[in-house]
């Protein structure tokens, strides 16, 4: 448990991660290579946050 | 009850049937969608083909007009419908037949030619195929046109139950860190944490994977409004001929495309008569080279019985919106690694939606109302609930 949150500080994670999801999205469309890999990892990010959120193994 | 707390319960509850009405079927998209994404994979796995012969790089293709009488002389009495460059196969084209130029392309016979040799490959039913069956299934359950509307619609309220679920999940996040998950807790906790943490990290890929996919249950309207809207344009001075009957040679009309168009390779050619052609035209359909302008399509209309060029015009908006839509649906513009990472969030959208489900059904059996679960986060705290 944490003190009662803000929006703010509830939505800025969340915020950087739709930002970062999106360029994923599209820079696979506008180029090859590098920008397939920008991609990968971009939308690889929330797959990763996930499994790490779900296997630490620490009380909040 | 303070204003705040009345617009969440609004939201809770928008945020419940909104869910609770999509849910099944969105389970099926989600189910179904996963081999579809390594569609051609499966397909070269279960099925065996007909390789084209081996060409050297800079080898000139066969002349279209022979590729496709060969491709004919395999269908007795069927009339070409389209002749498609195959995208991933360099060394084949597809030449679709139905029995009449008018018949539904849906139930066409797909010959596959060598498109160096202009030799017969094989013609695969692929209807039987699992693919198939999972792409059906996917996108019309077997419904045809209102199958296709009805999933839409149910893709719609997808939509409108992850925006609303952004609003909720704020209240379910007051007094927690971005990210937390109470392992020790009992499952109806555990999982409200999987549900909002899965949720929230998948917001930008579930609205835009949802959003396209609705896009792409209108295709079949779309493309009407491009033939009575831009395609009916073009062919005004047309409109009164009847079909073609005497066409001239396909492989100079693609020759004439491909001169009007510069720099843009031919994709498909739409016979006179079809969906996507005039009744007096061969539409040769181009597309450009990088990933995305490869899938902006843009027509060149050759007058089929003079062989010359009528006009070619860039697609309006509607039907460049449907072509970019399809990429950011089926995950396929970024090689493998890209395919498993649309697969992996595909899996994760599954658990949102089963969590989903079963948080429901716990509030249900305790009797706390959604609505209220949700603007009040304290209630999942409630002895009742953590049983």
């Amino acid at each position: 448990m944490v003190a009662r949150r803000s929006l703010t500080q509830i939505f800025a994670a969340p915020l950087v991660i739709a930002i970062v999801s999106t360029v994923g999205l599209i820079s696979a469309l506008v180029g090859d290579g590098w920008w397939d890999a920008v991609s990968w990892a971009a939308l690889g990010l929330p797959v990763l946050l996930y499994l790490l959120f779900i296997c630490r193994r620490r009380p909040n | 009850m303070t204003a705040t707390t009345k617009s969440l319960r609004r939201w809770g509850a928008v945020h419940k049937w909104t869910s609770l009405i999509c849910t099944l079927f969105m389970l099926l998209l989600c189910i179904t969608g996963l081999p579809l994404i390594f569609h051609d994979e499966i397909d070269d796995l279960l099925h065996s083909s007909v390789k084209p012969a081996e060409a050297p790089a800079g080898t000139a293709p066969a002349d279209l007009d022979h590729l496709l009488a060969n491709a004919l002389a395999q269908a007795p009495g069927k009339v070409p419908h389209f002749l498609i460059w195959d995208r991933d196969e360099p060394g084949t084209i597809w030449v679709s037949v139905g029995p009449t130029i008018d018949a539904n392309p849906v139930n066409n016979l797909l010959i596959r030619m060598d498109t160096h040799t202009g030799t017969y490959l094989d013609s695969p039913d692929v209807t039987g195929r699992f693919t198939y069956i999972m792409l059906k299934l996917h996108t019309d359950m077997f419904a045809g046109l209102p199958g296709k509307l009805f999933l839409g619609l149910m893709g719609i309220l997808f939509c409108v139950a992850i925006i609303s679920g952004i609003v909720v999940y704020a209240p379910s996040m007051r007094k927690l860190r971005f990210g937390a998950y109470r392992a020790q807790r009992t499952r109806v906790v555990r999982w409200l944490d999987v549900h909002n943490l899965a949720g929230i990290l998948l917001v930008a890929w579930t609205l835009v994977v949802g959003f396209t996919g609705v896009i792409n249950t209108w295709a079949d309207l779309v493309l009407k409004m491009w033939q009575f809207g831009q395609l009916a344009e073009m062919t005004a001075q047309y409109k009164d001929r009847p079909v073609a009957s005497k066409l001239t040679s396909l492989n100079a009309a693609v020759e004439v495309a491909r001169h009007a168009v510069p720099g843009m390779t031919p994709s498909f050619v739409a016979f006179p008569g079809t969906l996507f052609s005039s009744k007096s035209h061969y539409a040769v359909f181009l597309h450009g080279d990088t990933p995305l302008t490869s899938r902006l399509l843009k027509p060149a209309l050759i007058d089929a019985e003079a062989g010359t060029l009528t006009d070619s015009r860039d697609m309006p908006w509607y039907m460049s919106t449907l072509y970019i839509s399809q990429p950011l649906h089926f995950g396929d513009y970024g090689g493998m690694p890209l395919k498993i990472v649309w697969a992996l969030l595909d899996i994760l959208t599954i658990f949102i939606l089963v969590t989903g489900v079963y948080l429901w059904m716990r509030r249900r059996r305790a009797g706390v109302s959604q609505e209220r679960a949700i603007a009040n986060a304290a209630a999942i705290d409630k002895p009742a609930l953590t049983s």
